[in-house]
């Protein structure tokens, strides 16, 4: 290709590449509003915390609320079940972390990080299985915790993945007391 | 179009003439109507028009229910339930268009395995195949949505499954579960409902408008036919030998199957409308409690026993994981595989290095197209037990087989096998089964002047 052919070429190829790439960047700005109204809008978004009265909930029993459309399953552990827990190895754990939103990553899943009171009473977790989004059914399955009728997931007494395909522990949502008798998730 | 020659429409009158020189449609439906097809055709052929009478009744039943339908979380069972107690004859129309969404399987599945067995699929058909195949995704996602409407356990449930598939892509995932059910954290609600319903409501006009290039395409390239052998275009009188045009011949034979078919169609949705159904959709969906045994609709179990087939514990998976650094884990390999299962299949035509077009002339083809018949009827029985025992097993077995006949026997075959002398001309063909009179009379089969 010879220079004289470039400059013959070269004001009208700069209109075309110039006029192309504005209809790239109109058909994107009127795209993207199409793509952006799918995600969460603001009174979605706005549901973010919840406050659960545990008062009639008795050590030995546990309630289901539902919160941002998921269920979390609040329990009020026995000493038994506490001590039980907390007598696991961690070696016999297949997640070996917490899964805690409320203390980060990488935090051992020792039944101490689980539990949301210091005492080990109160756990608060997740109602979701975490191979497909099942609701694991309670004090049931292999290990006495819960158990996940879809396919066959044990977890043990303070929520940890035991055996079956789940690849992690039941998460634990941010949550935290406000008084002796409330909770408030999220 | 340089299609086979046959004659053309000619305006007659002054009011013909007039509308033909401003708008040709009249001549476009005669051409369409008049198309000379290959008078062998058997009755694999019809599963065409039944899907083009499906996809009608679908849309018409579709409509009329959207009367009576509310797409809100709070109401949407109970107007289902309206539908079914209280519009006149609501019950009837829900239960057509309910099963309607299977028969439409049905028919697609003997529609596609015909062009697997005849080789519809191979050139100069590639664009036709390929139509169809983005016909069927799209058919597929129209009936996922279309089961989330009733709002009943199954619905939600199967929602929640379904689209935690996507939340298996590495990276990504997350955002664009968020993004397709429009919750912050990925659970089933209004908004998911709300945009299902709209999507229900779209696609099947996307599926009517692909239906007319579908169509376009193969008149474009003249119908495949059991021997698939081309019809002769040396001249007009040559391609008449091999041909009758599809009006009235092949109409009034269409006609007469779907009529067959709706017999048995209409027997099951006036006698056992529930039966291909599940009893747990009939409980309205309650996302505190899961249904014991979570399975999708019959016509999806062939892909839910691949998507399933593949746990952390396949040697491939874990030699994926291992090679991705563990970007890709058995639950995203699962869903590469299900998605994979289309992908290869639309890919025949290029796969596919035989010379011979049709599985009548291709001794070891057949027994391999048969085993793939049978084996997509085993993973769709192994789809809805449950994934443990024997069961995840046979899964993997036919997964396999099913990836192995696409990428490994059909390119194969085309090299090893030697294929027998189809007939020179579809004529011949046809007069081996329709053979003409000894005494000079006519074959039965000729069109009559």
């Amino acid at each position: 290709m010879s220079h004289a052919d470039d400059h013959q070429g070269t004001r009208r190829d700069f209109l075309y590449y110039a006029t192309a790439g504005a209809g790239v960047v109109v058909s994107g700005a009127a795209v993207w509003p199409l793509v952006n109204q799918m995600n969460p809008s603001a009174d979605v978004l706005a549901l973010a915390s919840i406050r659960v009265d545990i008062s009639a909930v008795d050590p030995g029993t546990q309630i289901t609320v539902l919160w941002q459309g998921k269920p979390v399953f609040i329990r009020a552990r026995t000493e038994e079940e506490i001590a039980e827990s907390r007598a696991v190895d961690l070696n016999d754990l297949p997640d070996a972390e917490a899964n805690n939103e409320n203390l980060g990553e990488n935090i051992p899943a020792t039944d101490e990080n689980r539990a949301l009171s210091e005492d080990g009473q109160w756990l608060v977790q997740m109602g979701v299985c975490t191979h497909l989004g099942c609701v694991p059914l309670g004090e049931a399955g292999d290990f006495g915790g819960w158990f996940c009728p879809c396919h066959g997931s044990h977890y043990d007494k303070a929520g940890r993945i035991r055996r079956g395909p789940a690849p992690r522990n039941l998460p634990v949502p941010i949550a935290s007391f406000v008084d002796e008798t409330t909770i408030q998730l999220g | 179009m340089s299609g086979i020659p046959h004659d053309h429409y000619e305006p007659g009158t002054k009011g013909e003439k007039w509308l033909h020189t401003r708008l040709p449609i009249v001549g476009l439906i005669y051409d369409t109507l008049m198309l000379p097809t290959p008078k062998n055709l058997n009755w694999m052929w019809i599963w065409g028009i039944v899907l083009v009478f499906t996809l009608v009744l679908q849309i018409v039943t579709g409509i009329v229910l959207v009367m009576h339908y509310v797409p809100h979380v709070d109401m949407a069972f109970q107007s289902v339930e309206h539908i079914m107690r209280n519009v006149n004859g609501g019950h009837m129309i829900r239960y057509f268009h309910m099963n309607g969404a299977s028969l439409f399987f049905v028919a697609v599945y003997a529609h596609i395995f015909r062009s697997l067995y005849y080789g519809s699929y191979k050139s100069p058909r590639e664009v036709t195949w390929i139509v169809g195949m983005l016909m069927y995704v799209l058919m597929m996602g129209t009936a996922f949505m279309g089961y989330v409407l009733p709002w009943g356990q199954m619905s939600f449930h199967g929602t929640a499954v379904i689209t935690g598939l996507f939340g298996a892509i590495p990276f990504v995932g997350e955002s664009v579960q968020v993004w397709l059910l429009g919750t912050p954290n990925g659970s089933i609600g209004q908004p998911a409902l709300n945009r299902f319903f709209s999507l229900h409501y779209l696609l099947p006009f996307i599926l009517l408008g692909l239906t007319i290039v579908h169509v376009w395409a193969f008149h474009t390239t003249g119908n495949n036919n059991p021997t698939g052998v081309e019809v002769r275009r040396t001249s007009k009188e040559d391609a008449e030998k091999d041909t009758l045009p599809f009006w009235p011949y092949f109409v009034i034979k269409d006609l007469f199957a779907l009529a067959v078919i709706l017999a048995v169609f209409v027997a099951v949705v006036g006698f056992m409308p529930n039966y291909l159904g599940h009893p747990d959709n009939y409980i309205p969906a309650n996302p505190l409690v899961t249904p014991s045994h979570i399975v999708p609709e019959w016509y999806f179990l062939p892909f839910y026993a691949i998507l399933r087939a593949f746990d952390g514990e396949v040697w491939l998976v874990i030699a994926v994981n291992w090679i991705t650094f563990g970007i890709v884990d058995a639950k995203f390999f699962g869903v590469i595989a299900m998605f994979g299962a289309i992908v290869v299949m639309a890919l025949a035509p290029w796969l596919d290095t035989s010379s011979v077009r049709s599985g009548r002339y291709r001794p070891m083809f057949k027994w391999w197209f048969w085993l793939f018949a049978v084996n997509f009827m085993l993973l769709m029985w192994v789809g809805a037990r449950p994934a443990e025992g024997i069961y995840p097993y046979i899964a993997l077995i036919g997964a396999t087989y099913w990836f192995a006949y696409f990428l490994v026997i059909l390119p194969l075959l085309g090299v090893i096998e030697k294929p027998t002398t189809p007939p020179a001309t579809i004529e011949e063909d046809f007069n081996a089964h329709y053979a003409p009179k000894g005494d000079g009379a006519k074959p039965v089969a000729t069109p009559a002047e």
